[in-house]
């Protein structure tokens, strides 16, 4: 095992598949000889060249627009829309072409393509810099969605995605960057469509993505530590293809849900969930699904009020402990 | 002998000299501040400075009319502060404050003060192109006189975006000025390694049936005159200009950045020889202005900034009540009853 930072766990898997197969490159903004702004590609510049690792100009619907046409014709790139918040610029090819293409095609056209972002908030960077999108993506269709918690998982599941045959949104969480994590050595490939307990328990189960596992694995241990609960966490790992056996057994054995979404709250991924637990385990349920997620605003700079509107360790265990008691 | 240039023999009068001088050092103290503050940890998030880039917002600012509006990037300060907002609401906005002119709810990408004009800061690149365009549009449907000025930088003419903005402005003859400030980099890369053509702008200014305009972005004159050209080509119903102003960023493309990327010497140079202040200042000298005047002005700017600085820091940071104001237009964010 290899102790690696979640940033350098996305340049490893890039790196590893990189070096399998030929086809894969990687295109960006500021992504090859900077090393991304969140330098989370350093190092592949140099070590697979110009041809391979190539630094785009600011033209987010020729990035995509050019990863899929590639992909459609032999390719498996990778492409970087550095914050997620800019793939609202080029919307339309995740929502219309590169998620469509197989079905209107009846399976003539494949678009095995990652694309790539920086999701989430916790910097301060404001409205239009912070946001978690996820839900966004799991609302369309025809592509993957996945929003890795650990170093591990980013290099495990990225592999994955580079493989896949359809195209895959990956989400990196801009505040998981600096964390760091044991890695397994040599090749290291995860699966999509699988969560993971994170946190054994009993009495109630959580189900987080990204940040919110940390977060939630921290408000469980305090309240076994306060208060004798004990509650098993799921990071959901991948919303598309989503895991539900591995969420359904959770709650079937402890008998009540909460979600920790990051995104805002309306049609947000934990009310998914909750609705098919809500049909399919209506009778495991010992009480009401509860749903913790950032309000339905826009994020704020201040520090102060962002530190308010994410949902934090101290807000998951108050309401847990609130609704449990 | 050659007759010293005097300004009675100039098109600027010293008082618009002196006016442009101002709004250029201003800016340079204020954004020399905000530096400060970050190093200090007092600004949070991110920010972009327009160290180097001074005279191209005093220009602009200085040539316009008051009901004119401001389109600006994330490196918006400098406009923000060239018409006029105040220099607490501004780094008070930086420093995550209550005073801040949207009290710590935008940030420092989002400068807006729609009081002066400056109709907000945009971080999404090329977003604000289209929304001038449609100022622009309103003032001409309404008969209103304003012109709408777009600032970006020499990355943003690579995205789709820009280029609808421009066609589409010719097309309906708006009066709409769209300013490039062609500081030689996209972020960390250098512009020309990502661009079609060598001036990223001008270039393309003949693909839409515009002149192709590229000034000295570093001299205020210039950039004022250029700006009154197109101000009053806009004002009588002759449509959009697109003017590419030569400039250089002297600060890191935001925060920390310590421009790694930078060839060895060029920002020395650029300092040393291309510095907007200190050419505008011997200029000042050269036309006769008393060094006095001159002193005065710098002793001024930097009084105000200093006690913009305390008065920003000891404001209190934004009450968590404003948290969930101003989401709809009721005031409120109730989605449901
Ligand atoms: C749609 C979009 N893509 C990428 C970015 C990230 N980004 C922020 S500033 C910047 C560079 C802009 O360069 P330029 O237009 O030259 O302006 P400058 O920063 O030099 O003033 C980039 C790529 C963004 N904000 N929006
Ligand atoms: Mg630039």
């Amino acid at each position: 095992m290899a102790q690696l930072t979640y940033r350098e766990a996305v340049a490893a898997g890039i790196a590893q598949e990189m070096e399998r197969d030929e086809t894969v490159a990687f295109i960006g903004e500021d992504v090859a000889r900077a090393g991304g702004v969140f330098k989370a590609t350093v190092g592949l510049f140099d070590k697979f060249g110009p041809k391979r690792v190539i630094d785009t100009p600011i033209s987010e619907q020729a990035i995509l627009g050019a990863a899929m046409g590639a992909a459609m014709t032999g390719m498996r790139p990778i492409a970087e829309i550095m914050f997620s918040d800019f793939l609202a610029v080029c919307w339309d090819f995740v929502a219309n072409e590169m998620s469509k293409s197989r079905y209107m095609s009846d399976g003539q056209l494949k678009c095995p393509l990652v694309v790539r972002t920086g999701n989430g908030g916790g910097s301060r960077f404001g409205a239009q810099h912070s946001q978690s999108i996820e839900n966004w993506a799991m609302a369309i269709p025809g592509i993957k969605v996945v929003a890795p918690s650990t170093p591990a998982d980013v290099k495990g599941l990225l592999a994955a995605s580079i493989r896949d045959e359809d195209p895959v949104i990956f989400f990196e969480h801009k505040s998981l960057y600096a964390i760091k994590g044991e890695v397994p050595e040599g090749e290291h490939v995860d699966t999509l469509g699988t969560a993971k307990v994170v946190r054994p328990g009993k009495d109630a189960t959580i189900v987080a993505l990204a940040l919110m596992v940390p977060r939630a694995i921290q408000a469980a241990d305090k309240l076994m530590t306060d208060h004798g609960i004990d509650v098993e966490v799921v990071d959901i790992r991948t919303l598309v293809p989503l895991d539900m056996k591995t969420i359904s057994s959770s709650v079937a054995k402890t008998g009540r849900l909460f979600t920790v979404e990051e995104n805002p709250r309306l049609c947000g991924w934990g009310a998914e969930i909750v609705s098919i637990v809500v049909d399919e385990l209506f009778w495991d349920l010992d009480g009401p699904a509860v749903r913790i997620t950032t309000p339905h605003i826009p994020l704020p700079a201040a520090d102060n009020l962002e530190d308010i509107t994410i949902p934090s360790v101290d807000r998951i265990y108050s309401k847990i402990l609130d609704v449990l008691r | 002998m050659a007759k010293k240039k005097t300004l009675k023999n100039d098109d600027i009068d010293e008082k618009k000299r002196l006016e442009l001088y101002n709004s250029q050092y201003l800016i340079r103290v204020a954004e020399q501040r905000a530096y400060d503050l970050f190093l200090e940890n007092l600004v949070k998030g991110t920010s972009h400075l327009s160290l180097g880039q001074e005279a191209i917002a005093a220009g602009f600012a200085t040539a316009m009319q008051e009901n004119d509006k401001s389109f600006c990037t994330y490196r918006g300060h400098a406009h923000t502060l060239a018409r006029g907002a105040s220099v607490v609401g501004v780094l008070g906005e930086l420093m995550q404050r209550d005073c801040g002119l949207m009290r710590g709810k935008g940030g420092s990408m989002h400068l807006t003060d729609t009081s002066k004009g400056v109709m907000g800061s945009y971080a999404i690149i090329g977003a604000h192109l289209p929304m001038a365009v449609g100022s622009a549009w309103r003032a001409q449907y309404m008969g209103h006189d304003d012109v709408a000025t777009v600032f970006f930088g020499d990355g943003t003419t690579n995205i789709g975006a820009f280029h609808e903005a421009l066609n589409y402005a010719v097309v309906y003859k708006l009066p709409v000025v769209f300013v490039c400030e062609n500081n030689n980099y996209m972020e960390y890369t250098p512009i020309e390694s990502i661009t079609a053509v060598k001036n990223p702008a001008a270039d393309r200014a003949s693909a839409y049936g515009l002149d192709s305009i590229i000034i000295d972005g570093n001299d205020a004159d210039e950039v004022y005159r250029t700006a009154q050209a197109a101000y009053s080509k806009a004002r009588s119903g002759e449509g959009p200009s697109l003017i590419e102003c030569k400039t250089y960023r002297q600060s890191g493309h935001s925060r920390a950045d310590p421009g790694a990327y930078r060839p060895d010497g060029e920002l020395d140079h650029w300092k040393k020889n291309n510095d907007p202040i200190t050419r505008y200042r011997s200029r000042l000298i050269e036309f006769g202005v008393k060094k006095k005047i001159i002193d005065d002005i710098e002793e001024n700017v930097k009084r105000l900034v200093d006690e913009a600085t305390e008065e920003a820091k000891s404001s209190p940071v934004p009450p968590e009540d404003i948290l969930t104001t101003n989401v709809y237009a009721n005031g409120g964010w109730a989605w449901r009853n």
